[in-house]
């Protein structure tokens, strides 16, 4: 499995390096949400609590994740396309490659991307936003997770629909509604390391719980999505 | 050439195959021995391109019963390993257009967990060790990508072979190849099963003609034997209709005349 898991992932690697879709297109997409989310919300607009900040500062760490959902869709339809395109599932099931590790592979394929993304996106936000950072360690925590999360679910729904006409339309529908806990729990995690506060680790372990059951369920799950797509 | 009395590779026996709710294959009987090169004929929309997914396992058994390769169609455990044993050359190319002939070459090799090693001599004997090697899959012409897909069927080393159109979009000199390369997998104990529309060259090169139409099987003959000209089967693609046209017509005209 992790044989095959890794061929899948270094594949699919190797093809973003070559056609620099991510960097090209997703990463362009996701900056250009940033900026309007800037454009939409006051940044003049300061909230008076505890400590004064603008609205923009408040609300970066949902921001953030919203963008990063909204762009994690590009990359998903196009971790499929790739599949699609010339029959290749059906290769992939005449390799008899374990569809397990077909789905970790492009499940990591998609989170390095994500990761990549997140970096440079994160950076933008803390200089759009004029975000503080409390916790870096929670930080990098909270994204590695909320990201696996994102990658294992987006990967087993986005290969549900892959077999499907409407696949560009669906892939939305199914996908953002089983990743709203993976928002919820990011956007609060972020927020904690961002600002500082408690309650910030439990959300951080919420978010490995989901990684792990999206991870459990895509391996056990994708032997049947492949065989039907 | 095949043993008459070798072992049974393909064993069909009122297979049907449904995509959606067509009826692709629609009661098919058929029997192919170890080492046979089984030529499919029959217009569009025949069976050929289901009945080569069938036997390699990718499309659905609905109905009746089959074995390939020993393995039961029926059982999902038995045609995930079925798929493994066939190759399967298909209108499709099977290949990732982003990459290399030799990245699309070593990728399909580890995924089919075969020895890196074994890529050169075919890239060499498929005329792709030169400057095609490097180039990716998107910038090749048809026939070079049919070549790349043939390199990789050519690396499993499949007990059966499924060719779908073999000598489409193929020079002179590929069509020989092609041909070269079937009778090679045969001599080495592999059997082949093919659909093509380039009857002269297939029938030079088939051991068996089988005819289907309307996803049954219409007739099957020795290649030496086999009749270059095909005949509808009853009932097929409107062939009942029109007879059923011409009765009325002429009873029309019948009654009129009376």
């Amino acid at each position: 499995m992790l044989h095959d898991a890794w061929i899948m992932a270094r594949k699919d690697l190797r093809i973003e390096w070559v056609t620099r879709v991510a960097t090209g297109q997703v990463l362009p997409f996701g900056a250009l949400v940033l900026i309007l989310f800037g454009l939409a919300l006051n940044p003049d607009l300061v909230i008076v609590g505890e400590q004064r900040r603008s609205i923009l500062a408040q609300v970066a760490p949902g921001l953030f994740w919203i963008t990063v959902l909204l762009a994690s869709l590009l990359a998903l339809g196009r971790s499929f396309a790739l599949e699609a395109n010339d029959g290749n599932v059906d290769a992939l099931k005449m390799a008899g490659l374990d569809p397990a590790g077909v789905f970790l592979g492009k499940a990591m394929a998609v989170a390095a991307q994500l990761l990549a993304i997140e970096v440079v996106l994160g950076f933008g936000a803390f200089v759009l936003y004029g975000t503080p950072l409390a916790n870096f360690v929670m930080l990098v925590c909270a994204v590695i997770l909320a990201t696996v999360g994102v990658a294992a679910a987006g990967t087993l729904y986005a290969g549900i629909a892959s077999g499907l006409r409407a696949r560009d339309t669906l892939v939305p529908l199914l996908v953002l509604p089983i990743l709203s806990p993976v928002l919820l729990a990011a956007t609060l995690s972020t927020e904690a390391a961002v600002f500082g506060g408690s309650g910030g680790w439990s959300w951080v372990m919420l978010l490995g719980v989901f990684a792990v059951i999206y991870l459990g369920v895509g391996m056990l799950a994708f032997g049947l999505v492949m065989e039907e797509t | 050439m095949a043993d008459p009395a070798g072992r049974v590779v393909v064993d069909l026996d009122g297979v049907i195959s449904l995509l959606g709710r067509f009826p692709a294959l629609s009661g098919l009987n058929l029997s192919v021995r170890d080492s046979e090169i089984v030529l499919l004929r029959g217009p569009n929309g025949a069976g050929k391109t289901t009945l080569l997914r069938l036997c390699a396992g990718l499309a659905p058994l609905s109905g009746g019963t089959g074995r390939v390769l020993g393995y039961d169609l029926s059982v999902r455990k038995d045609r995930r390993r079925l798929r493994r044993e066939s190759g399967l050359l298909s209108h499709q190319t099977f290949l990732y257009d982003e990459l290399t002939v030799e990245e699309n070459l070593k990728f399909w090799a580890q995924a089919n967990r075969v020895e890196l090693d074994t890529i050169e001599p075919v890239l060499d004997r498929l005329d792709l060790a030169g400057r095609l090697r490097n180039v990716s899959i998107s910038a090749l012409s048809t026939g070079q990508r049919r070549r790349a897909s043939l390199a990789v069927m050519v690396c499993r080393r499949p007990k059966l072979w499924l060719l779908d159109e073999p000598h489409a979009g193929l020079d002179q000199a590929g069509r020989d190849f092609v041909d070269d390369i079937v009778r090679h997998a045969v001599r080495f104990g592999a059997t082949v099963m093919l659909a093509s529309h380039d009857l002269d060259r297939s029938i030079d090169l088939a051991s068996r003609v089988v005819q289907l139409a309307g996803g049954q099987l219409v007739g099957s003959d020795s290649a030496d034997s086999a009749v270059t000209e095909w005949a509808p089967a009853p009932g097929y693609l409107g062939t009942d209709l029109d007879a059923d046209l011409d009765t009325d017509l002429d009873s029309g005209e019948a009654s009129n005349a009376s």
